[in-house]
């Protein structure tokens, strides 16, 4: 399962960067994307909705300003 | 600017007020020492009480810091250090501790105004970039009780009509009932000539209806119309990230600490060895700004983004950064013939009359062959021009395989192919090796001449393989299912390297692997073709490109590049483009790194101080950023 939500306040690029390594390290996430460009972020997950809380609780980690709408 | 980032700048005025302020402001005298307040200066030749400045210094510092600082407090709680926050705080306490208080606001200052600066300039260009791709319908107008009412065109459903006046664009896909008008369809396609529609056609979202008033029939919901497809596609191009994009990544990831420990070493090892702290430690704090891979890591998909933005302005859709940067790299072009080099449809190319005018054979083979629905004879009567006049001809007989014979104005008239003369004992008079279908003519047992017909070279075919053997593509290939000669002669008037005829669909894939494993691993192939039956080569390919694509999905589905209309010289322009991004990334990537380099270098020998360094980091990215920018524009 694929799904893309919307990032709002993602200023630096090197923070998406990092978002996205710490992202794919999540455990039940195959795959994922930021794009600092298009301020989205694309997750792949067995099941996504399972795996947002951690997705959430690791944004806020490394770039607490950041906000994913869900 | 967003309300956030006028915020920023007032603390930036004000900051820099209060900064200038404190340069300005003239030693106030002390009667006797005051704890931390008070530092003893010269006065007229013998030492006294003055004012510190540092307190002075500390509150515009404050005013435009504080939020790095309380940044880099919280990253390093949660365990991410060696961020562009941290890095700062600790070089500009740095400064302040070794009693440099102007450097260490005027520092801060920089930075803040080049992150703002960064930061407007990349709103500016995602706003420019969406605004590109602006082809999304705000209403679809449907009539409801005699009225017209504006309703969200994802609420329209299928089968419903739809009322699209002049200057709105088309919601959602379908058939016009009534009316006639021109559509613009440049946001889709980039081409500027208006596309005429009337009853009966069918009309595509994202168009802009120019001049009259249509009744559309919509033939698809809007979740599956051109333009929520486009626009999907488009929007999440940004997924597939480009090699240049992931090695840049991994490089900030060791770059940073790298540079971190070399501060750390140039601060301590030297210092050891000479003692001399007050000379290396400003030069390493340094160094800690200089460390910030911002500039390196924005300016990347910046580009990438610009560039597929200036691409899909002109029709061309890139469904990654991969594929723009593996399309900057193309070396063999491999081409489909028929749809993408050639019309893909039938037309008279030559008449070959004996005996009589060129228009009269035309005439007799159009009224001989009217009633046959065979793609050939519909070119015949096309060419011919006007309507055939059905009581001039009787008896039509249709031979199955050989061509139709007919009495017309009373003589019998024989049209077809070879056989059909052979059979008739008609001996052939002309020579007739054309590449293409030829239609022999006999009137009354005589043999009149014959017609050929064939599937002509788009208008545009020839000049853009020119142009992309120009931008460097070192080779072209034509792959087609049709007979040696037809190919040969398409091959040779457009000027292709090789081409390899008599395919079946099977084997246009084989001959696609063979050539993958020829080409230098350095190169890529691209192949295009129109979409139709080519799924398999088109994603065997390392571009899959797919013209003509307006309205079609599984074209759009199975391409990795998608040409919304089908002239080849969007292909060049494709080429350009990605041609264009790459350098600009490389530019960037080399100056951000070289500037980086030097300014390093400049601090470690002690050339140069910390204005350099923010320099090296805000002032370069902002004109890396300014670099991807140009993409935009790009043609």
């Amino acid at each position: 399962m694929k799904k893309t939500f919307k990032l709002i306040d993602l200023d630096c690029a090197n923070c998406a960067a990092k978002m996205e390594t710490a992202i794919k390290k999540l455990p039940g996430v195959t795959d994922a994307s930021v794009s600092f460009m298009a301020q989205k972020m694309t997750i792949e997950a067995d099941d996504v909705d399972a795996v947002m809380k951690d997705v959430v609780k690791c944004c806020r980690k490394v770039e607490p300003d950041c906000e994913i709408v869900l | 600017m967003t309300r956030k980032q006028k915020k920023m700048l007032w603390r930036i005025l004000i900051s820099f007020v209060l900064f200038t302020a404190a340069l300005l402001l003239p030693t106030i005298w002390l009667s006797g020492p005051i704890p931390l307040l008070s530092v003893i200066q010269d006065q007229g030749g013998c030492g006294a009480y003055a004012l510190a400045k540092w307190p002075l210094f500390l509150i515009p510092y404050l005013v435009i810091g504080w939020d790095v600082l309380w940044k880099a407090v919280r990253n390093i709680m949660n365990g991410q250090v060696f961020d562009e926050n941290f890095l700062m705080c600790v070089a500009t306490i740095g400064a302040l501790i070794i009693g440099e208080f102007p450097e260490a606001v005027a520092v801060m200052l920089f930075y803040q105004v080049g992150e703002l600066f960064q930061n407007v300039a990349v709103s500016r260009s995602r706003q420019s970039i969406s605004e590109l791709m602006d082809i999304r319908p705000d209403y679809a107008n449907i009539q409801r009780d005699g009225q017209l009412v504006q309703v969200d065109p994802e609420e329209v459903a299928v089968g419903d009509v739809i009322v699209i006046k002049a200057g709105e664009r088309v919601p959602l896909d379908g058939v016009v009932l009534e009316g006639a008008s021109a559509l613009d369809t440049a946001a889709l396609t980039g081409e500027s000539l208006p596309r005429d529609v009337a009853a009966g056609d069918e009309v595509i979202s994202g168009c802009v209806n120019l001049s009259g008033l249509l009744h559309v029939k919509v033939g698809k919901p809007f979740g599956q119309s051109t333009v929520a497809r486009i626009l999907d596609l488009v929007e999440n191009s940004s997924e597939k990230k480009a090699q240049a994009e992931h090695f840049i990544t991994k490089f900030a990831r060791y770059y940073t600490p790298i540079v971190v420990f070399a501060a750390l070493a140039l601060a301590v090892i030297p210092s050891l060895l000479d003692g001399q702290w007050g000379i290396w430690v400003p030069r390493a704090l340094n160094f800690l700004v200089v460390s910030c891979p911002c500039a390196l890591v924005i300016s990347i998909p910046l580009s990438f983004f610009g560039g597929i933005g200036g691409a899909s302005k002109q029709g061309i859709l890139v469904k990654g950064s991969n594929y723009l940067e593996a399309l900057a790299q193309a070396g063999v072009v491999v081409f489909d013939k028929t749809g993408t080099l050639t019309q893909g449809k039938f037309s008279v190319t030559a008449v070959h009359p004996d005996g009589m005018s060129q228009e009269e054979l035309l005439e007799l083979a159009a009224l001989a062959e009217q009633f046959s629905t065979h793609p050939i004879s519909k070119s015949i009567v096309a060419a011919w021009g006007g309507t055939p006049d059905q009581s001039r001809a009787a008896d039509v007989e249709e031979i199955a395989g050989h061509g139709v014979r007919a009495v017309i104005d009373g003589r019998t008239v024989l049209a077809g192919n070879g056989k059909l003369m052979a059979r008739e004992g008609i001996p052939l008079t002309l020579d007739h090796d054309h590449p293409g279908t030829v239609i022999h003519v006999a009137v009354e047992g005589r043999y009149a001449g014959h017609l050929v017909i064939a599937d002509q070279p788009k208008a545009t075919s020839a000049q853009a393989l020119r142009e992309l053997k120009a931008a460097g593509v070192r080779q072209t290939v034509m792959l087609t299912g049709d007979a040696q000669g037809a190919a040969q002669a398409v091959a040779n008037e457009l000027g292709l390297d090789r081409f390899y005829s008599q395919l079946l669909p099977a084997g246009k894939v084989e001959r696609v692997e063979n050539l993958l494993q020829e080409k230098s691993p350095k190169e890529t192939l691209v192949f295009v073709g129109d979409g139709i039956n080519d799924a398999p080569v088109l994603s065997r390919a390392d571009i899959g490109v797919a013209m003509g694509a307006l309205g079609s999905d599984a074209a759009i589905e199975a391409a990795d590049i998608v040409l919304m209309d089908d002239d080849l010289l969007k292909l060049t322009a494709a080429v350009r483009i990605a041609r264009k991004t790459l350098s600009i990334v490389r530019q960037n990537v080399v100056f951000a790194l070289g500037v980086k380099l030097l300014v390093l270098i400049l601090s470690a020998v002690g050339l140069a101080n910390m204005w350099a360094a923010v320099f090296a980091d805000v002032g370069v990215s902002v004109l890396a950023i300014l670099n991807a920018s140009r993409m935009l524009k790009a043609k």
